[in-house]
């Protein structure tokens, strides 16, 4: 046989054989927000899957019921990765400034959100001429259902309304009435109708079903079961996504892993570790909780660290937007978990876009934006030398 | 309508420039120096002794193993392409020819292509039924055994609709002079619709229009396709062609109701190039489109509003013998370069740069036993961002395949 047949054949031998070792690596675990618990069965792992299609792969177009107001065409183009979101898929809620009024003014439709585009021939909305707003980057979702499964007692815990402890920071939950189709936490300590709710940059939502439906009808248009009431026309429409797939897509939310903390045995990042404790950042940015009982294994009586104490917390003035939703006052805003906060960059393009509206394009300057009850901190941060704030940046970073 | 004018004093001229050109050239058959416009005739075709009509066809097959970021789905077998054409001398100066084909088995079975060709002169010819818009040079010279890649160019595939064909008229013709020969084409067709800024890739994509299987029958817009490629050929250098379509691909009104506030339109311009050097005989194959589009201010800037792309093929023949029984055996080396931005610009919110673009190099072995098989494995690694410009997703593929006309 000629020489030319055995070096096809040869070569094509090589690249049958070689083929899975001249491919790029996988990722490591610690640099991926995206991805699922450790634990899951077979069982759970498919719903996952189908989840993460309906979150990540699912496009809305005009015939499959987007819009005709909207603000993105997919989960995933708020959410790139799993990640913080991006300005360019900003939220604007508006309402008015004083909780004793009715808290969500709104466009006729029941909601405070702003539908900020529009399909072809449809009139985007804005917001009414002197009412407050504030401009919402879309969160993380990783770790969610860790969060979800912390009972409400823990959360109460941490509380300190009224600063009894006089540090300075007086944490409250978010009690408020959860929509009809949510099911009540079976360890929930309700005060009459209200609930803590805990998911939202103003924990507006209950759980993650509230959250996700929520979701569908404000950011995409699209009307649910739960959630009929069409955003433009503020009339009951058919369901334009199913049941099974809000399912499948709280359950993806409620199994997405925890962000993997980087480097913790790097000295600069232990001290940065202590810094933080010292000058009292984890007064609100707890860093650790404990799940109860969870029909998901993996989620069961876990402990884990999201730097997050799920309560409202007044930030100060240079946060304060005018912007009142449910019973959450302007300038509060619950403790946004700073897990995965180091890897914002791969999910907002290579650059920073912190705080409720993206405003901080670096850790240094969203600490230098808080104020309220974080004033001492912020505080005690500022008096830190170059080396000190460089630690704690780092340790933040690593989270 | 200022544009639409401009586009037709534009083939107007085209048309008097190749007239003028054919008073001083020799009058020689239009189809013997071929170029990219007449790939759909230049196929091989079984002829029968006094059957008016030719049969002829291609069948593309191959394996492919791709690993994404890590991940492999493991092996699979993909039949891509079952293609058959039918020609047919109608009369001395009227001819048909049609192809159908077959994707991934039967997932997609479409005429690509079924047109009445009326030979006036070798200046002037008219064409009608289901033609293959001349934009670019991939879209008419798509037979997979004409390449040594088993992909297709992104550029031709997901920036233009690759195999994008319409209903519609036109006319073509070739003129010459020396070693240079100059063709021209111009369609008028059925257009693009809505799906190109709202579908289910969530970018901007001219080839979900394919979706829309009624385009044979309706034109969406109700405003027709301009159509026009102008190329030039020198037997030696190779070819060069520039060509253009644009049109509406929205519909302003329905039943006399204004169901949007403006037409908008999607207009693309691309290049094509193929050459080689003799000495080496080494061959330069190359692409490049830039797609304007009027999307609403109003939308989200996931769709963009301007696209471009291109690719670059480079296959050096390294043997050419005596293989068993094939006379003219020829092992080839090639490489494919990939670029697509599929949305230019800037976020409004940010002022950065959206992204959105995929850049891919495929190194390629092909063997050819004969002119019109082709055996090949090729390698690929691409690189493709998102809209945020966040961290490369990489793919590496791995093909082997073949592709063959019968």
């Amino acid at each position: 046989m000629p020489k030319i047949i055995y070096f096809f054949i040869s070569l094509s031998l090589i690249a049958l054989l070689g083929c899975e070792n001249l491919g790029p690596e996988e990722p490591m675990e610690f640099e991926l927000l995206d991805g699922p618990l450790d634990g899951l069965s077979v069982s759970e792992q498919q719903l996952f899957l189908a989840g993460d299609i309906a979150f990540n792969d699912d496009v809305f177009t005009v015939e499959k019921g987007l819009g005709p107001l909207f603000v993105g065409t997919s989960c995933e183009s708020c959410h790139s990765g799993d990640g913080k979101g991006h300005p360019f898929n900003q939220l604007v809620r508006f309402g008015n400034n004083n909780l004793n009024l009715p808290s969500m003014l709104s466009l006729g439709d029941g909601r405070n959100q702003i539908q900020n585009k529009a399909i072809p021939g449809f009139e985007p909305e804005t917001v009414p001429d002197g009412f407050p707003f504030s401009i919402l980057v879309a969160p993380a979702v990783t770790g969610l259902g860790l969060l979800d499964a912390v009972p409400d007692a823990d959360i109460l815990a941490l509380a300190d309304p009224s600063d009894a402890n006089q540090d300075g920071i007086s944490g409250r939950p978010h009690y408020n009435i959860p929509p009809e189709f949510t099911k009540i936490r079976n360890n929930s300590v309700p005060q009459g109708n209200n609930y803590i709710f805990r998911f939202g940059k103003k924990a507006g939502s209950y759980d993650l079903l509230h959250q996700s439906v929520s979701a569908y009808n404000q950011d995409i248009g699209i009307t649910s079961l739960y959630d009929p009431i069409d955003p433009f026309s503020g009339l009951e429409e058919d369901p334009e996504v199913s049941t099974q797939t809000l399912n499948d897509v709280v359950f993806y939310l409620k199994t997405l892993k925890a962000p993997v903390p980087r480097n913790q045995a790097d000295p600069d990042i232990i001290t940065g570790k202590e810094l933080f404790q010292s000058i009292q950042c984890a007064a609100c940015h707890t860093p650790t909780l404990t799940t109860g009982f969870s029909p998901i294994e993996s989620l069961s009586f876990k402990e884990f660290h999201p730097y997050t104490d799920l309560l409202l917390h007044d930030m100060g003035p240079e946060l304060d937007d005018g912007f009142t939703e449910g019973n959450v006052g302007t300038s509060e805003w619950r403790t946004p978990p700073l897990w995965g906060i180091g890897l914002s960059g791969n999910s907002q393009g290579g650059q920073m876009f912190l705080l409720h509206d993206g405003r901080a394009s670096s850790i240094e300057e969203a600490i230098e934006l808080h104020g309220g009850e974080a004033d001492n901190s912020k505080a005690q941060y500022l008096s830190l030398t170059p080396k000190e704030k460089s630690q704690l940046i780092k340790f933040i970073n690593s989270l | 309508m200022c544009m639409s004018r401009k586009i037709y004093a534009a083939i107007a001229l085209m048309n008097i420039y190749v007239l003028t050109l054919s008073s001083q050239t020799s009058d020689r058959d239009s189809i013997q120096e071929s170029m990219n416009m007449d790939a759909v005739y230049d196929r091989p075709f079984l002829t029968f002794d006094k059957f008016p009509v030719n049969l002829g066809g291609y069948l593309e097959a191959n394996s492919i193993y791709s690993i994404e970021d890590g991940l492999s789905e493991g092996l699979s077998f993909q039949a891509r392409r079952l293609t058959l054409f039918v020609s047919a001398s109608i009369s001395k100066r009227i001819k048909f020819l049609t192809e159908l084909e077959f994707e991934n088995g039967t997932e997609e079975i479409a005429i690509e292509f079924a047109s009445m060709d009326i030979a006036l002169h070798p200046l002037l010819n008219l064409r009608g039924g289901i033609v293959l818009n001349p934009i670019g040079s991939f879209n008419q010279n798509h037979d997979g055994p004409k390449w040594e890649f088993v992909e297709r160019p992104d550029v031709s595939t997901n920036l233009l609709p690759a195999t994008f064909s319409n209903a519609g008229f036109g006319i073509y013709g070739k003129a010459y002079k020396g070693a240079w020969t100059l063709g021209y084409e111009a369609y008028l067709t059925n257009g693009f619709d809505t799906s190109i800024i709202d579908n289910e890739e969530e970018r901007t994509f001219l080839a979900s229009v394919k979706e829309n299987s009624s385009r044979f029958e309706e034109n969406f817009s109700g405003n027709a396709l301009i159509n026009g490629k102008f190329a030039i050929k020198h037997r030696k250098l190779g070819e060069l062609g520039i060509s253009y379509m644009g049109g509406t691909y929205n519909r302003q009104e329905v039943d006399g109701l204004q169901v949007d506030t403006k037409s908008r339109r999607v207009d693309v311009l691309a290049l094509d190039l193929n050459t080689a050097i003799k000495k080496t005989g080494t061959r330069f194959i190359g692409e490049m489109a830039y797609i304007w589009l009027d999307v609403p201010d109003t939308f989200t800037q996931q769709f963009g509003n301007r696209q471009v792309g291109f690719f670059v093929d480079i296959v050096q023949p390294v043997l050419k013998t005596e293989v068993l029984d094939w006379e003219d055996a020829v092992l080839s080396l090639s490489l494919r370069t990939d670029y697509v931005d599929y949305n230019i610009g800037n976020f409004g919110q940010t002022n950065t740069n959206i992204g959105d673009d995929l850049f891919a190099i495929t190194p390629a072995i092909s063997f050819r036993p004969t002119p019109q098989t082709v055996l090949r494995i090729n390698y690929r690694y691409q690189w493709q961002q998102d809209i945020l410009n966040n961290p490369a997703s990489r793919t590496a593929s791995w093909y082997f395949g073949f592709s063959t006309y019968f």
